[in-house]
């Protein structure tokens, strides 16, 4: 077992992991966060998207160990009260069905609003490439993204 | 006139945006994996890693001594209790069932059959204690082309042998249709395998208190799996208690009976203690159902004018190794629509369904309409070529006309609305068709090394499943009715209780705008419950674009109860005669009198206070209602396709697509966009990348999502949509749109690239139409021999197969096929 210390949507945690665990576990059985779900085991679809130190990483790729030290937002912390501007964005713009690939594609849509805060489609829909999607066919993905950031999302 | 009357026609049609989204966006959702349960174990399932073979012996004893393992199963441990699971739909007198063990106990017939299985306190203990399991395996030949199953010399998949049925469905006289017919197009399609792939996993909790179960499940069918588990297991359905949580997607593959739920419940009996399964995507690509996977011949009789004469449709449909919940059914629900929206004399539809040592195929969106849809639209353009005529005019002249509506097809059934021309002059004007010809004809005249093709799907498709009798006539296990309650609280408020069970559709929206339109009460005062059998134990659940047009309406009736009920006592507290009362949605007025009045709020608090109820009347203005429609519904569009092919590598852009569709009234035009949106993408996706891969010893290649290509945002294109409507036949005016955009648009992909490739002498390339099978299509063309798709699949095959040659539908269609 190894000691980790992680803050995650600004609450620090100290646990004790195994060494393999990987982060998407830890959060969401040792902290709790059930709100990033698991979708695939080969790091293809993106659903369990989180922020690393600002950084989006796919948390299935990531070991617990490894986020040891550093913050973690997810998709439950993403706001700092009520709807964060992409949340408010995928709701207006009907950009989500069933909703489990929702939260990892708003986080990877974050890190890219930060990286390019004004993308074009075709950059909105390279960027979120490492997102899967089976309800939407993204059109309306794009849309929310593309308001987000017409609102001016790039914290 | 009244402010209540104004509420009346305010929310159909609007775009409201969604109630269930606050949870979804922010994470509070309650997916079957989040659940923990106190003392809840972990399954973890070993799986067969042969495609046929024979159980010769399953040791689980040292895992049962691994740390953290409280009990470890072979499927001999099942065997007394684990019955079969089950195939609702025996499509023909004759057909053959096998024995569908939930746990394989004697053998094993594809790669992923569940062997053994361990419980542990987590996941990591339970998959780490799968490792001490010994399995000994006497191999079996595998039987992985349906064309070669039928073969005498063919290895058995099961003892019955391959053929499951031969369903024959013949439709007026198709000799006389072929008879000195001027022309005869004859082509074979092939349907690939697919993975549906939702992006949830499967995941199932089971509880067992007192003899009671609790099972979560990751399902789009709470009330059946119920039923199913009750037969299956033997206990009490009173005893099953199932709820669907939030539901991550389904397109079909969670419309099942599971090896995993039945199994989560006898584990839970056995143990006494709460157990939980999660799938891992490998695990779930190899053994949710896939759907597709036909061989389909078809022979098409014209005049030399283009007027159709008759269709002969043969197919054979890949079972995979079992039947299970609708297995059979699937390839059945084509065998109505493959006439789809055109004139003809005669037809004649036969299907063999056929065991290979394959995952089972069953229920994928469209379920046998894209199948039959590809085919018939694909033939169309085939026709159009051999004439020499735009392919569009072709259609017109054999679709049905929108003065002849109700319309009964050559395969029996009875379209009670439509407009193919409005759908078609729409999407022709939004696709600049004529402009976009035009430009086809320079770049074919200029020789452009990327060719401009064009493709059109003018489908149909029949939905809003379906009239119980009519699936009685079919041989399917059960009715097509839906349920719907309407609690009124004493606040005035409303519960709407439905049988639908949603898992992305918008429920909850929807169905609000529509109580709040029958009841006139506001949108935000409606709460929409669904998916547990205890809180909604009535249903049929949700598949086969049935929610709206059935469901739907079940609320419609529902509601017109409610207001029966609540007029009684509107009466008594207006002192007035029940007959003198006038109901505009919201609120009961005297005639004459529309000052004197009381709203439906009123009388719900009325009839909970209960102090002044005329006589005889119960105080409730609760009401439930079953729905059960008296036909099918029609939805259709024009769909239209331009892609960009490049000559030299075969790679395939598409440049726009244009649909419109007519699904009838909408209630949520934001909600009807996305799921055409989300059906367009699946259908494309048949079209250009998706395809189940077994290697020659039964292998799934594609068990991941790096292998099996579900396509991302970079690979899809921004879509244009419009609608036009006719009204269906039902109250509501609705058809159902779940499944619309899957079906059309994967022959307008496919006819497009066909379309820019036709120069060359091309009249087919084998979906996925991937860059090397583009390629490899224009380099046979080119090369001066034309290659069919069939020869295609025969060349890519033949180093798999065991060297039979193929047998009746499988012939390549070498000519061309015009006789």
């Amino acid at each position: 077992m190894a000691d980790i210390t992680v803050t995650v949507d600004g609450v620090k945690y100290a646990d004790q992991v195994e060494p393999r665990m990987l982060l998407v576990h830890y959060l969401r059985e040792v902290v709790g966060k059930t709100g990033t779900p698991i979708g695939c085991d080969t790091s293809n679809c993106g659903a369990c998207t989180v922020l690393l130190d600002g950084q989006s990483v796919k948390s299935c790729s990531v070991l617990a160990v490894q986020a040891d030290g550093a913050e973690i937002t997810t998709i439950q912390g993403l706001a700092n009260g009520g709807l964060h501007p992409l949340q408010r964005a995928f709701h207006e713009e009907h950009a989500l069905q069933c909703g489990y690939c929702t939260p990892g594609m708003i986080m990877a849509a974050s890190d890219l609003l930060r990286e390019n805060p004004q993308p074009s489609d075709e950059e909105i829909r390279e960027g979120l490439e490492g997102n899967l999607c089976r309800c939407t066919g993204y059109e309306n993905i794009v849309r929310a993204v593309r308001r987000a950031a017409q609102a001016g999302v790039s914290e | 006139m009244t402010a209540t009357d104004e509420t009346k026609t305010a929310e159909l049609g609007k775009a409201r945006l969604r109630k269930e989204d606050e949870r979804l966006i922010t994470g509070q959702t309650n997916w079957t994996d989040n659940i923990t349960l106190p003392g809840m174990l972990h399954i973890a399932f070993l799986r067969s890693p042969y495609a046929h073979a024979k159980i010769t012996s399953v040791d689980v004893s040292a895992a049962r001594n691994e740390p953290g393992v409280i009990a470890a199963y072979s499927g001999a441990d099942f065997a007394a209790e684990q019955g079969s699971l089950p195939c609702a739909w025996p499509v023909t007198p004759d057909i053959v069932i096998p024995a569908h063990p939930p746990m394989a106990v004697d053998e094993v017939r594809y790669v992923g059959e569940a062997v053994a299985c361990v419980v542990a306190r987590d996941r990591y203990a339970a998959a780490d204690a799968l490792a001490a399991i010994e399995v000994d395996y006497e191999q079996l030949p595998p039987v992985l082309d349906m064309r070669t199953a039928l073969d005498e010399a063919s290895p058995k998949v099961h003892e019955a042998g391959n053929k499951s049925f031969d369903f024959v469905f013949p439709q007026g006289d198709l000799d006389a249709a072929f008879r000195d017919a001027p022309i005869v197009i004859e082509r074979t399609y092939r349907q690939q395998r697919l993975i549906p792939a939702a992006m949830e996993p499967r995941a199932v909790v089971c509880s067992v208190v007192g003899g009671e179960f609790t099972l979560w499940s990751a399902t789009q069918i709470p009330h059946i799996l119920r039923l199913m588990l009750a037969l299956v297991t033997g206990i009490p359905e009173q005893s099953i208690r199932v709820i669907a949580p939030d539901v991550g997607g389904g397109f079909g593959s969670k419309l099942q009976v599971t090896a995993e739920e039945v199994l989560a419940v006898l584990i839970a009996r056995k143990l006494g203690r709460p157990v939980k399964w999660t799938e891992s995507r490998s695990e779930g690509n190899m053994t949710v159902h896939h759907g597709r996977d036909q061989w389909q011949r078809l022979r098409l009789a014209a005049d030399s004018d283009g007027r159709i004469r008759g269709l002969d449709v043969d197919l054979l449909a890949d079972m995979g190794a079992y039947l299970m919940l609708v297995t059979p059914g699937v390839p059945l629900l084509g065998a109505f629509m493959f006439p789809a929206i055109y004139k003809m004399d005669a037809y004649r539809f036969r299907c063999v369904g056929v065991f290979t040592t394959k995952m089972p195929t069953d229920a994928y969106r469209g379920a046998g309409r894209p199948e039959a849809t590809f085919a018939i639209e694909r033939m169309m353009d085939e026709l159009a070529a051999h004439l020499g005529v735009d392919p569009m005019a072709l259609r017109e002249r054999n679709w049905i006309k929108h003065e002849e509506f109700p319309f009964t097809t050559v395969a029996g059934l009875t379209y009670d609305s439509g407009n193919y021309e409005a759908a078609t002059a729409r999407a022709k004007e939004l696709f600049d068709y004529d402009g976009l010809r035009a430009e086809q004809a320079r770049r074919r005249a200029a020789n452009d090394p990327v060719q401009l093709g064009i493709g059109i799907s003018t489908f149909t498709e029949m939905c809003g499943l379906a009239p119980s009798r009519v699936l009685g006539s079919l041989a399917y296990g059960a009715g097509g009715w839906e349920h719907a309650s309407i609690r009124m609280l004493p606040t005035g408020k409303v519960e709407v209780v439905t049988g639908s069970s949603a898992h992305g559709q918008g429920h909850e929206t929807a169905w609000s705008q529509i109580v709040a339109d029958q009841l006139g009460v506001p949108f935000e005062d409606i709460r929409v419950l669904h998916g547990d059998t205890q809180i909604s134990p009535r249903g049929m659940d949700t598949y086969g674009s049935r929610s709206l047009a059935v469901g739907g309406m079940a609320l419609v009736s529902a509601c017109d109860k409610v207001v029966e009920k609540a007029k009684v006592i509107a009466a008594g507290l207006l002192e007035a005669s029940a007959g003198d009362l006038e109901w505009t949605p919201g609120r009961f007025s005297v005639r004459g009198d529309p000052d004197k009045g009381v709203t439906i709020g009123e009388v719900a608090l009325a009839t909970f206070a209960a102090h002044n109820l005329p006589d005889g009347v119960e105080p409730s203005i609760d009401a439930e209602a079953t729905y059960d429609p008296d036909n099918f519904s029609f939805p259709h569009g024009t769909h239209l396709c331009a892609t960009e092919v490049d000559t030299e590598t075969g790679f395939v852009t598409i440049r726009s697509y244009v649909c419109v569709d007519d699904i009838g009234v909408v209630v949520n035009p934001l909600i009807v966009e996305g799921q055409v949106h989300g059906g367009l993408a699946q259908g494309i996706a048949q079209a250009l990348y998706e395809e189940a891969v077994y290697d020659d010893d039964g292998n799934l290649v594609t068990s991941t999502l790096a292998d099996y290509l579900v396509p991302s945002a970079a690979d899809l294109p921004s879509y244009v949509t419009d609608r036009t409507e006719s009204r269906a036949a039902n109250a509501l005016g609705v058809k159902g749109v779940g499944e619309a955009g899957t079906i059309a648009s994967t022959p307008a992909v496919v006819n497009a690239i066909v379309d820019a490739l036709r120069p060359l002498g091309i009249n087919d390339v084998e979906m996925p139409c991937t860059p090397e099978r583009v390629w490899r299509a224009i380099q046979g063309a080119t090369g001066g021999e034309q290659v069919s798709a069939a020869e295609q699949h025969e060349a890519r095959q033949s180093d798999q197969t065991q060297g039979h040659s193929p047998q009746g539908i499988g012939t390549p269609d070498q000519s061309g096929g015009v006789a």
